[in-house]
């Protein structure tokens, strides 16, 4: 049994990093978070189902672990999430790639969390609307219209922060 | 034939990729005799691609041993002393429950509506994190559950209806207590903040009127009524525990009568 589960779950490891790394902004926190997962995952193994899908199985874990550890953290200090590593998140190709992606993240920063999550679990992570669904605990229509305004949204956000030279807007920080 | 219409789910399944052939034909059709949707819709496509390209490299990284999955089960095996460890915590538990440094109840040692408190703030730090099996009998098994409270207690409990504030009704389990059987009945609101209420017989403290109780971050009040003695316990604030206390205690009171 327990080779079968190193089996299930090892290749989603990476999967389960990233996905805490861009949640929590923090490298540190996030790996915490998926050793805890892991820890779960391992204790209720027994409890999945046979014929289930272990990615979303495991990223649901993963996924209230970190919900419930934003939401304390939010209660006990307001984390300044601009300040947040975001060297920590992306080691990129080209100057100008790392500059265009920390442009994205920090936008993607700025979606309301349950878009961000589903536009995560959807293009990043590659789980399927219904699975992603079930790690949300939402109707897979509820996924549709948030992966929708996510979009939308983001796609508002980085273009009004696109490289037009004078328009280095409000919306974030120049650092 | 007309072709079907172009929905907003199709956009995003020819984002994600998640089309089959057919669909992905339409669209590709429809996108090319309207290019504002085509605009948006290369935007999206290429927000996918730079997404994914800027958060890539943490999934490169080479796994912390702290996450070596082989070791994490090697370690349970052993024989291990975590043990000391874990009765450390365990020990520390009973102290800051036993304690009862933060509950707004004082004196010592707990006993009638004090240590009930404290049965209640266990019982939710044991039931409410639980993601795979908070409850025992879902809400749907009501009746089940009252019958087997009813049997347990020697007497009938009433649950509460809290969803007109908002808190769903999940189900509950019988939990031990040192004075025997309690029911716990579990709640939760569209946030995923989750309540729970206790009750059992009271040998002492038979009648008592509404108290606060706050340990941990987790508040709650309690409070006994003809033998009873019930606490609504949760990680929400006291203002918001408050009514929800004061809405059971009503519906329990009616209920008796």
């Amino acid at each position: 049994m327990t080779t079968e589960m190193v089996r299930l779950i090892e290749p989603i490891i990476p999967a389960l990093r990233r996905y805490a790394r861009v949640l929590m902004r923090d490298r540190a926190a996030a790996d915490d978070l998926v050793q805890d997962c892991l820890e779960r995952a391992i204790g209720r193994w027994h409890q999945r189902r046979a014929d289930g899908n272990t990615r979303a199985w495991i990223f649901t874990i993963l996924h209230n672990l970190a919900m419930r550890r934003l939401r304390q953290a939010s209660e006990r200090i307001h984390i300044g999430l601009e300040d947040a590593d975001e060297a920590s998140l992306s080691l990129a190709a080209s100057q100008e790639d790392r500059l265009r992606y920390r442009d994205l993240l920090a936008a993607l920063a700025q979606l309301p969390e349950e878009q961000r999550t589903v536009l995560l679990l959807v293009t990043v992570e590659e789980l399927s609307y219904a699975d992603a669904a079930r790690v949300l605990d939402i109707p897979i229509g509820t996924v549709m219209s948030r992966l929708s305004r996510a979009r939308e949204r983001l796609l508002k956000l980085t273009n009004a922060e696109a490289p037009t030279e004078n328009s280095h807007p409000h919306l974030r920080r120049v650092k | 034939m007309s072709p079907r219409p172009i929905t907003e789910d199709d956009l995003n399944g020819f984002v994600d990729r998640t089309l089959d052939a057919a669909t992905h034909g339409e669209v590709t059709a429809y996108l090319e005799t309207h290019p504002d949707v085509a605009r948006r819709i290369a935007g999206y496509c290429e927000q996918r691609d730079s997404l994914r390209a800027a958060v890539a490299p943490i999934a490169e990284e080479p796994i912390p041993p702290e996450l070596d999955l082989s070791r994490m089960l090697e370690e349970r095996r052993r024989p291990r002393p975590p043990q000391r460890w874990a009765m450390a915590a365990a020990a520390v538990v009973l102290l800051c429950v036993g304690g009862a440094g933060g509950w707004a109840l004082h004196g010592s040692p707990p006993e009638g509506i004090r240590l009930l408190a404290q049965e209640a703030q266990a019982s939710y730090s044991v039931y409410a994190p639980d993601h795979a099996h908070p409850v025992e009998l879902r809400a749907g098994e009501r009746a089940q559950l009252a019958a087997w409270a009813a049997e347990r207690l020697g007497r009938p409990v009433a649950i509460p209806d809290l969803a007109a504030s908002g808190y769903r009704f999940m189900g509950g389990r019988i939990v031990p207590t040192i004075h025997g059987p309690a029911v716990l009945f579990m709640y939760d609101n569209d946030r995923g903040s989750r309540l729970v209420m206790l009750a059992r017989p009271m040998a002492i403290d038979q009648n008592m009127p509404m108290l606060p109780q706050s340990q941990g971050g987790i508040n709650g009040y309690a409070w006994a009524d003809k033998g009873l003695g019930y606490s609504l316990v949760g990680a929400a604030t006291p203002d918001t525990l408050h009514p929800l206390a004061d809405e059971a205690r009503r519906q329990l009171r009616n209920d008796a009568v």
